[in-house]
């Protein structure tokens, strides 16, 4: 039998006896239960779900680019060069005659792509290393802890320009050098909690029953630890995007001619004082997608990690 | 305090240490041999191994770290395999202007952020309060290298008022160097400013509502004085700590600002470099650029703990 629930979203429960008072809830994402009453205090935060609404927009517009863009985004000559925006290229064409709508279309591909892939694998690579750090400690801490910074030293876009120099280019290493810069915050928060976490008795009585530090680790330690995570994930793609466009933009991102927006917000720079369209309306578009994703990170900081509140 | 300071030049030391390594093996990373490079069509097995032994490449990557660590170390940061100049003289020259950019838009960031922040706090809830909030937002989400060009699509192209693009040295013609770090300053300096007065708001609420602040209200002292005159102060010490936190972001944001406005910073240079396939040009860019971060946040530290005597214990 579910129990009722009180104002606070927690199983309602009067005299405070049979659940710890206000114990914060970290990974509270176990049950369908659970997941209601978080889905309830997200939809009720208005950014967030504007955020959500926006990036489900995007992500449609990615999956069927090909099926929605009124042109092919590679094709020169489909529209007269550098015309303003009318009712046949509702962006305008660009210098090559290319339709810009079609390329902002297929550029949020590039931009969704290296956004979240790049941010999987910081997370892959920032969470374990963080989790060896925090549970081992010792030695293995302070060499893993002190690489990590010096990594979080570096501006994340001097890091990506510098991993660009050595590996080339290629949507593959664009992913690869965006992702290098955001290990540190991710190692840095798990470690955190992990030290919290192996503190508590159920670790203890675990590692007491001879299970191996593997698993718990991964099934006692990593569960719950997984919710600043997730926020730290969420915040992190904006960031990722904007170094992605940013990385483009320097012409060190994906070749052309991929279309991806800060390439052709710098190819429109040397248009602006004849077609101010060519580099204005692919940056409104890299705007949009880079506030709706820091309201959803935002929402999802304040809805999942308690602690994170502001 | 001397041991605090100690302590936190130590730390440097130690971050210096990983970073210098950290670059030491992404240059080692580059596909292809350097000696092979350098030495192009005069490639004979005879200077192909005269060469390895002079770079030290012959040795163990240990003495390789500690032969290129000890260069680095005297100001030796090699010479640019494209025009043969020295590293260290490219690197510095560029970094001037990137470093007075980066002067320039603390300075208006700071300018645009503490008025705003104030009324924000001093109003909150109102609609200055959540304007300027939603304004901050705003001008965050901008990438930088776009703002800039929406700027120079204003300001320079429709109303005429500043040049579109160019640097001149303030110190060699104070006007027109400052009147073409305008438009620039402005594109970096507002993406900071948003976070800044953000900051400057909550941390003068806070202090709005601890007992001493009261105490002088309940004395009758007017609000505008109260904030002046007994919260400000203790208000701006986490600006600091922003300001710190926030160089590395600047410095980043630096690179792609002066790319749109055609300075020849750290940014231009870095990025010719790498297209260039310039690796010795790249590597002492980017030591210069990260060690400019570590330096400052050290600073930013020590002078925190100056202003605020409880950090000095900890």
């Amino acid at each position: 039998m579910a129990r009722p629930l009180g104002a606070d979203g927690r199983p309602f429960d009067p005299d405070g006896l049979t659940l710890p008072a206000a114990a914060p809830e970290p990974a509270a994402l176990g049950s369908r239960a659970a997941l209601h009453r978080w889905w309830r205090r997200f939809a009720r935060n208005r950014g967030a779900v504007f955020g959500l609404a926006v990036f489900l927009t995007m992500v449609a517009m990615a999956i069927f680019a090909p099926l929605i863009s009124p042109y092919d985004p590679l094709a020169q000559g489909v529209g007269i060069p550098m015309a303003s925006p009318s009712t046949a290229h509702w962006a305008g064409t660009d210098s090559f005659g290319r339709d810009i709508l079609s390329r902002i279309i297929f550029g949020s591909r590039v931009a969704l792509i290296v956004g979240i892939a790049s941010v999987l694998l910081a997370m892959v690579v920032g969470v374990t290393l963080g989790l060896v750090s925090g549970y081992y400690g010792g030695l293995v801490d302070v060499v893993i802890m002190r690489i990590m910074d010096g990594l979080f030293a570096f501006p994340i876009i001097i890091l990506a320009i510098a991993m660009m120099a050595v590996m080339g280019f290629g949507v593959r290493n664009v992913i690869i050098a965006v992702a290098v810069g955001f290990i540190a915050p991710f190692a840095r928060v798990t470690r955190g909690d992990v030290l919290a976490v192996k503190e508590e008795p159920y670790i203890e009585a675990a590692r007491l029953a001879g299970v191996s530090s593997l698993a718990i680790i991964f099934r006692h330690v990593l569960p719950n630890v997984l919710a600043p995570i997730i926020v730290q994930g969420a915040l992190r793609v904006s960031g990722a995007i904007i170094t992605e466009s940013g990385l483009s933009f320097l012409g060190l991102g994906p070749p052309p001619p991929t279309p991806a927006w800060g390439r052709m917000i710098a190819e429109g720079q040397t248009f602006i004082v004849m077609a101010p369209h060519i580099a204005t309306i692919p940056g409104i578009a890299l705007m949009i997608a880079i506030v709706a994703l820091n309201l959803l990170g935002d929402g999802l900081r304040d809805t999942l990690d308690p602690r994170m509140r502001r | 305090m001397a041991r605090f300071v100690l302590s936190r030049i130590g730390q440097t030391l130690a971050v210096l240490f990983t970073v210098s390594v950290i670059i030491f093996a992404l240059m080692r990373m580059i596909p292809g041999d350097p000696v092979l490079m350098m030495l192009g069509d005069d490639f004979t097995q005879g200077a192909y191994e005269q060469l390895k032994s002079k770079l030290g490449l012959d040795r163990s990557v240990v003495v390789q770290y500690l032969y290129w660590i000890g260069r680095v170390l005297s100001g030796d940061l090699g010479d640019s395999y494209l025009n043969h100049e020295r590293v260290s003289r490219l690197v510095l020259d560029a970094f001037v202007p990137t470093l007075v950019l980066v002067i320039a838009s603390l300075i208006v960031g700071v300018l645009i952020a503490v008025p705003s922040g104030i009324i924000a706090a001093m109003r909150k809830d109102s609609a200055w309060d959540w304007g300027s909030m939603g304004f901050a937002i705003f001008v965050y989400s901008m990438p930088s290298f776009w703002k800039g060009i929406i700027l120079i699509w204003v300001f320079s192209v429709y109303l005429g008022w500043f040049p579109t693009m160019g640097y001149v040295a303030p110190w060699s013609d104070f006007r027109e160097g400052l009147w073409r770090l305008v438009l620039p300053a402005i594109t970096l300096g507002t993406f900071f400013s948003g976070l800044v007065a953000r900051i400057i708001r909550s941390s003068l609420l806070e202090v709005l509502d601890q007992d001493y602040v009261k105490a002088a209200r309940a004395r009758g002292v007017r609000q505008a004085a109260l904030v002046y005159k007994h919260a400000m102060a203790n208000a701006l010490i986490p600006v600091v700590t922003v300001i710190g936190l926030q160089f590395g972001t600047l410095l980043g944001g630096a690179v792609l600002t002066e790319t749109v406005f055609a300075i020849p910073g750290m940014g231009r240079l870095s990025v010719a470099a790498i297209l260039n396939r310039d690796y010795a040009v790249v590597q002492g860019a980017i030591l210069l650029g990260v060690v400019s971060v570590v330096v400052v946040n050290l600073l930013v530290d020590i002078a925190y703990a100056f202003l605020n005597p409880r950090i000095r214990v900890a």
